[in-house]
């Protein structure tokens, strides 16, 4: 039988998990999707320690 | 065979490990040509801290996304972003670090080659955990969003400044492979190196130094380890509070008192250690009772 404790964590864990499905839905609709897309197929100069 | 299925269970983290870097990073013809993948699937967010200039990629960092979006001239906060991170750290939490992540793998094998002395931690490690929340705050939120250009666009200072992972899985192979990068590195690129360096010695010492004091994405998935659906718990009827989880823990954790500590990576030593078999996998029963069929309480997997 489950506590109020661990009745309290899933909670906010399906809390969490139905924000961050929201969030990426959202992002994406946004166009944040596509700007990850852009800076990911170039080659990120600053990360291979070109500046 | 059975010895070979043996071994891959009593050392499946590992196998894990190099199977899921091998999955994300298996794009051979960037291996090849020194290019990178640019396809469709790169828009989506890998859990571990895996470089999206690394030749052989098929997805983006989730840290180095972050940056960036902050740093794009559009957008002042990330909802794409957070939303994978809090999925993978709802679902897993710092799992991840322990089974996925390629430069943890990387930090494992080094650490498992002989040393004239081993250690868990640096000194001063009860502040320098915490470094990496201000690496997190200041190097991958503040910096692209705060410091921009005079068209409005900021640095993936994390990436451009300290990331390793990105030193060794991008631009190694990539300044290897390509004459023109080669020509174009400079100071910038020496610094990064020799912060790769200084890691990866400090790898044969300490273990896995960069997660617990640089990563910033362990970091995030840190918040999450005490509600993830994954987590530990322990049956306070059979722990007798030996400490023996401590001592094997290479995260320095009192498994007893905090099974789900944030630092804890989810390695699962401490659960094939336990004599009384008190720390379990919440959803499963505890080993003791069932340790005569339980072959998972002597294998890798927790």
């Amino acid at each position: 039988m489950r506590t109020g404790k661990e009745r309290q964590t899933g909670w906010i864990r399906t809390g969490l998990l139905g924000v961050a499905a929201l969030c990426i839905v959202i992002g994406a609709v946004r166009g944040e999707a596509q700007e990850v897309l852009v800076k990911a197929v170039n080659i990120c100069l600053e990360c291979i320690g070109i500046g | 065979m059975k010895k070979l299925m043996r071994n891959i269970k009593e050392h499946a983290r590992i196998w894990v490990q190099i199977v899921f870097a091998a999955v994300s990073n298996g794009y051979l013809y960037g291996y090849m040509t020194g290019q990178i993948y640019r396809g469709p699937l790169k828009a989506a967010c890998m859990p571990g801290l895996n470089c999206y200039s690394c030749p052989g990629a098929l997805g983006s960092c989730p840290i180095g996304s972050l940056q960036a979006v902050l740093g794009s001239r559009n957008y002042r906060f990330s909802f794409y972003v957070l939303g994978f991170l809090m999925l993978f750290g709802s679902l897993f939490g710092r799992l991840i670090c322990g089974w996925l992540c390629p430069f943890g793998l990387v930090q494992d094998l080094l650490y498992k080659i002989p040393f004239f002395k081993k250690r868990k931690n640096l000194p001063g490690h009860k502040v320098l955990v915490w470094v990496k929340y201000v690496i997190l705050v200041v190097f991958v939120i503040l910096l692209p969003l705060l410091v921009v250009d005079f068209i409005g666009q900021g640095s993936p200072w994390f990436c451009k400044y300290i990331c390793p992972s990105g030193t060794l899985g991008a631009g190694i192979p990539l300044l290897a492979m390509n004459e023109s990068l080669r020509d174009a590195a400079g100071a910038l690129f020496l610094w990064k190196s020799g912060i790769l360096l200084v890691l990866l010695l400090l790898c044969l010492m300490v273990y896995r130094p960069f997660c617990k004091y640089i990563c910033p994405l362990g970091a995030v998935y840190s918040l999450f380890n005490p509600v993830a659906v994954y987590r530990y718990q322990v049956d306070e009827e059979h722990c007798t509070k030996c400490g023996k989880c401590q001592r094997v823990c290479k995260m320095d954790i009192k498994v007893w008192e905090q099974p789900n500590h944030r630092e804890c990576i989810r390695c699962g030593d401490c659960i094939k250690n336990c004599p009384e078999h008190a720390i379990m996998r919440v959803g499963k029963t505890s080993g003791k009772k069932t340790n005569s069929t339980d072959s998972s309480a002597s294998s890798d997997i927790p």
